[in-house]
């Protein structure tokens, strides 16, 4: 069994963890375009080299970061979130109320 | 049968002395109309079509390993096409009605083999699922029927009808479900290709697109650089690595999908039968082997590893279906790379560099639609970039307009 460092629990199996994609900036929910948003949930970079991605530990519900090799499979590093997001993030949906369409 | 079988048993010497598989290899010409990036059967069977129907010749087919050595000889030659949505089953469809005649079209047998494929749903949510495909299959003019418990016992005798405890309630009976020898696929389309002038270029790695003008020219390999007219990219397991050499960035995460096999039996499995529940699916081979698969690993990886762990819950999974299979040996085990689309179907077209055609995202269904995708890639490239109807709604472009095809359910494990 694949062991990884859980930055809060410690060493644990694999199959405690799920994978949660690329650590990637997201855009501006409100403001950017339709194109920018797709991308930002479909599209990846998937490269062979180290990477930096989102895992959870199930468990615990512990989200943190881990940098992995996509072809050895070697994981160099795994860290809290906050290490990276510093700053607090409002997800505070500012956009125009909804108005009714006359038809 | 293949005629030329039938030639030989009546001759008194050997007949194919002369007859060469695959011309020498030969240096790299300066400009091909059409170069082919990867030798697996979707790159070989896209130049067997252009040059068979299209009278286009002046094509190279570069490969970085051998021909049909990567996905090609990894999978599990699963021919099917019970799909789910309607884009999915007219495709899928075609390239079964086209695997059925390729073995006289060549002239070599593929080992095409029509069994049937049976998936069994343990939950009722499944059961419906089943009966959705059953509409939308037949209405598509596949051959797929919903059969219950004592059919089952009557199609696989040998199968444990309460496998971990998850009783059997339906079947999906997929008719037109199949298996063939996928070296076989491959080598037939080569042969084909380059009886028509077709070079294929073996060990020949490319190693950056050349574009100017957002508009590819030439790609340059380790054997030297060559110009040409467009490219079509045919790679398994590497599409994203590929692609970001012509600067696209692609909608794909590459997961490894593991698989073995066992001892040679005695033949008691004629169908193909798949769990939907355990994630296994099961396969007797010609040759008396079994087969066995089922999902992709759970994060992505580009490595064709082993994993105890997925290997020991896919054997669970396999011996609760057929309990005898506990006292036989495994012979092989392997991996293969996939390119995962989130919605499960394929991406094939055009894509943002002009003249530079994509075939990627073929996950775990990439063997089933060998030859559809050569006869609509052809298509495609002799056109000059008008996309075939057939292929449409599997452009890249689909997740930038939130129109995926879903085929989650269909695919997955249940091959």
């Amino acid at each position: 069994m694949k062991i990884m460092n859980c930055p809060l629990n410690g060493p644990r199996n694999i199959s405690e963890f799920v994978y949660g994609g690329e650590v990637k900036p997201m855009p501006d929910m409100v403001n950017c375009s339709d194109k920018e948003w797709a991308e930002y949930v479909f599209y990846y970079d998937n490269t062979i080299r180290i990477v930096q991605e989102w895992w959870f530990h199930s468990p615990s519900g512990y989200w943190f970061i881990a940098e992995r090799h996509t072809a050895s499979d070697e994981i160099l590093k795994t860290y809290d979130p906050s290490e990276i997001f510093k700053e607090r993030v409002d997800f505070e949906m500012k956009a125009k109320p909804a108005q009714e369409v006359v038809s | 049968m293949p005629f030329s079988l039938l030639k030989y048993g009546l001759k008194n010497d050997y007949p194919f002395e002369n007859d060469v598989d695959l011309p020498a290899p030969t240096d790299l010409k300066k400009h091909y109309d059409v170069v082919i990036i990867g030798g697996g059967g979707h790159g070989v069977a896209t130049a067997y079509y252009l040059a068979k129907y299209h009278g286009i010749t002046n094509i190279a087919i570069l490969e970085k390993g051998y021909l049909g050595g990567g996905n090609t000889a990894r999978n599990t030659a699963v021919i099917r096409s019970n799909y789910l949505t309607s884009e999915g089953v007219k495709f899928y469809t075609e390239s079964v009605d086209l695997f059925k005649q390729l073995s006289n079209e060549f002239d070599f047998n593929i080992m095409y083999s029509s069994r049937g494929q049976l998936t069994l749903a343990h939950t009722d949510a499944a059961v419906r699922s089943f009966r959705q495909r059953t509409e939308v299959n037949t209405h598509f003019g596949g051959k797929t029927e919903l059969v219950d418990p004592q059919q089952i016992k009557e199609l696989v005798p040998t199968l444990n009808m309460n496998p971990a405890d998850m009783p059997v309630l339906a079947g999906l009976w997929h008719i037109d479900g199949a298996t063939a020898r996928h070296d076989a696929v491959a080598w037939g389309y080569a042969k084909g290709a380059t009886q028509r002038g077709v070079e294929l270029h073996q060990l020949t790695e490319v190693v950056d697109v050349i574009t100017e003008n957002n508009k590819v020219t030439g790609v340059k390999t380790n054997r030297g650089t060559v110009n040409c007219g467009c490219v079509v990219q045919a790679v398994a397991g590497h599409s994203s690595i590929v692609a970001a050499m012509a600067g696209i960035k692609m909608p794909i995460t590459t997961y490894p999908l593991q698989a073995m096999v066992t001892q040679p039996v005695k033949p008691f499995l004629d169908p193909l039968v798949s769990s939907s529940a355990l994630h296994c699916y099961v396969q007797q081979t010609g040759r008396g082997e079994i087969v066995f698969g089922g999902g992709s690993d759970p994060y992505p990886l580009y490595n064709t590893r082993s994993t105890l762990d997925l290997k020991e819950s896919l054997l669970a999974s396999a011996i609760e279906m057929f309990p005898f299979m506990a006292n036989l040996k495994l012979m092989r085990q392997w991996a293969g790379i996939t390119d995962m689309t989130s919605d499960y179907s394929p991406i094939m077209g055009l894509s943002p560099v002009d003249n530079y055609y994509l075939d990627a995202g073929w996950g775990t269904w990439g063997f089933k639609s060998t030859p559809i995708c050569g006869k609509t890639m052809a298509e495609l490239v002799a056109s000059g970039g008008k996309v075939p109807d057939l292929i449409k709604p599997f452009s890249m472009d689909r997740f930038d307009v939130f129109r995926q095809v879903n085929e989650m359910g269909a695919t997955a494990a249940s091959h």
